[in-house]
This record gives C-alpha cells, sequence and structure tokens, in this order.
C-alpha cells in the first residue's frame, strides 16, 4: 500500500499495538498483517475497545491440538441489549481465523466454550460485536510447548 | 461415521437460562499438512453449525481449521417453552450431519 496511512489502518494498528504492548511488556513482535486484515474484515472502520470480554484459557499449552478456549461476554442478552457475533483471531497458525459465533438475544447468557489449534506460542484476540454496534475485544499469550500440525503421518 | 454427541437437560424451569453441550465426532483435516511423500492432504472440516430452537435459530458458528478436531462446543439459551432443538453440521465434501434433543419446560 503506497498511499500512506488510512484512518482504517490507523485504528487498527492502534489496536494492535496496543495488544503487544500490554502482553509481551514491550517486545518487538509485529502482529501479523493477515491477523489485522481478517479483523478490519470483521470490524470495518469501527473502533475497538478492550474490555467486556474474558478469555479462559490455559497459558501454558501442552499440546496445541486442543486448546481449551472460554469466552465470556459481559451482555444483559436482551433484546434491546445482546451479543450479535464473537469471532477469535491468532497470529502465527496457517490462517488469521478460528472461529466466528453468531449470538442473538435467545442464547441467554454469552458465554461459550470450544477447543482449537495453536501452531505456535503466541496471541489470540477475541472481538465481539454488540447489538448497538459497538466492537470490544480482549487477548490472551499462550505458551504452546507441542504444536499442531507438525506431528509426523 | 461421524456421530453427533448432544447434551441437553431434559426439564428445566420457564426462564431458566440452560447449557447446551455439542460434540461431534470428524476429523478436521486442515489442508496445510503433508504425507512423508510431500503430497498435501486436501482440507476437510466442518465449516458451519447451527442450533434452532423450535425452528428459530439460537446460535450458529463458523469453523475455520483451527478448530480443534471433534469439534466440541458449549453455548447457553433461555427455556421459553417445551419443544426440540435441533442442530446441524456442514462440511467440506458434502458432509451434513443433524441431531435433536427435546427440552421439557415446566
Amino acid at each position: 500500500m503506497s498511499e500512506g496511512t488510512s484512518r482504517r489502518e490507523f485504528v487498527i494498528g492502534a489496536l494492535a499495538g496496543g495488544m503487544v504492548a500490554t502482553f509481551s511488556a514491550g517486545a518487538a513482535r509485529a502482529t501479523p498483517d493477515e491477523m489485522r486484515m481478517a479483523m478490519r474484515k470483521v470490524v470495518g472502520n469501527a473502533t475497538v475497545r478492550k474490555g467486556r470480554i474474558e478469555l479462559d484459557v490455559p497459558p501454558l499449552v501442552e499440546n496445541g491440538n486442543t486448546v481449551s478456549l472460554v469466552i465470556t461476554v459481559d451482555s444483559p442478552m436482551t433484546a434491546a441489549d445482546y451479543v450479535k457475533s464473537i469471532h477469535v483471531f491468532n497470529e502465527k497458525n496457517p490462517q488469521p481465523n478460528v472461529i466466528g459465533i453468531h449470538l442473538g438475544p435467545r442464547a441467554g447468557k454469552a458465554k461459550i466454550a470450544t477447543r482449537f489449534r495453536l501452531a505456535d506460542t503466541q496471541m489470540i484476540t477475541a472481538i465481539a460485536e454488540m447489538s448497538d454496534g459497538s466492537f470490544w475485544s480482549a487477548s490472551a499469550e499462550l505458551i504452546v510447548t507441542m504444536a499442531a500440525c507438525v506431528e509426523g503421518l | 461415521m461421524a456421530r453427533p454427541l448432544v447434551n441437553v437437560p431434559a426439564k428445566v424451569k420457564r426462564g431458566q437460562v440452560f447449557e447446551i453441550k455439542t460434540l461431534i465426532a470428524h476429523i478436521m483435516e486442515t489442508g496445510f499438512r503433508y504425507t512423508t511423500t510431500g503430497q498435501r492432504i486436501p482440507r476437510d472440516i466442518i465449516t458451519f453449525f447451527s442450533c434452532t430452537y423450535n425452528g428459530e435459530e439460537i446460535f450458529s458458528a463458523d469453523f475455520y481449521p483451527a478448530v480443534s478436531a471433534n469439534p466440541f462446543l458449549t453455548f447457553y439459551t433461555t427455556a421459553t417453552e417445551t419443544g426440540t432443538l435441533e442442530f446441524k453440521w456442514i462440511g467440506d465434501n458434502g458432509f451434513s450431519e443433524t441431531a435433536n434433543a427435546t427440552v421439557t419446560v415446566e
């Protein structure tokens, strides 16, 4: 891209920069572009704020093939105020998307649990879209000792 | 081949938020692995899951290769009336699987 930094790139970049600063204590780690692109596809031009999401993941992962993931979003889940979707992204797997969840007011509680794969020690990010159009995010750093996708056949 | 398991409480009180657990046997081949002879193993994953409660969709999910083999999902819904929960999984190579569960609301 040669036309300089657009507002969108700035917003996403600021978001990613903030996350890196928070979770790797200043270590120089570029958030891969693919993750940013995937986030941009979901978020568009909107600002993503931190908070309202709780990610429950193991800090140390022994087997990257099955990593438990519990996401809880702080929302009353009423017809007027509910979580529309939750998207989970990763930095270093072959693809940036992990899972996309679509909820509605009928869900009763904005909490889901699943299991996913991690190819390397990395940071994952969940972004929730609320019914009022706002976006909220949370990130977690996971250390992987045995990565998915590398085992022999 | 693919055997789904769903766990739904048999009886719930009206208005109560209850937990639904689903598990389905599926290899979730990522498409990023190679055989010992260097051939790429084609992707074979479940791409979509949905759950309806008396015909109304209450939950759906898009799966990517990063979802583990034998996808497991836990989610919640509010008990409104006695009825059927229908679960559907759709994936690569024409994969399609369904499961049902009934819930009695008191």
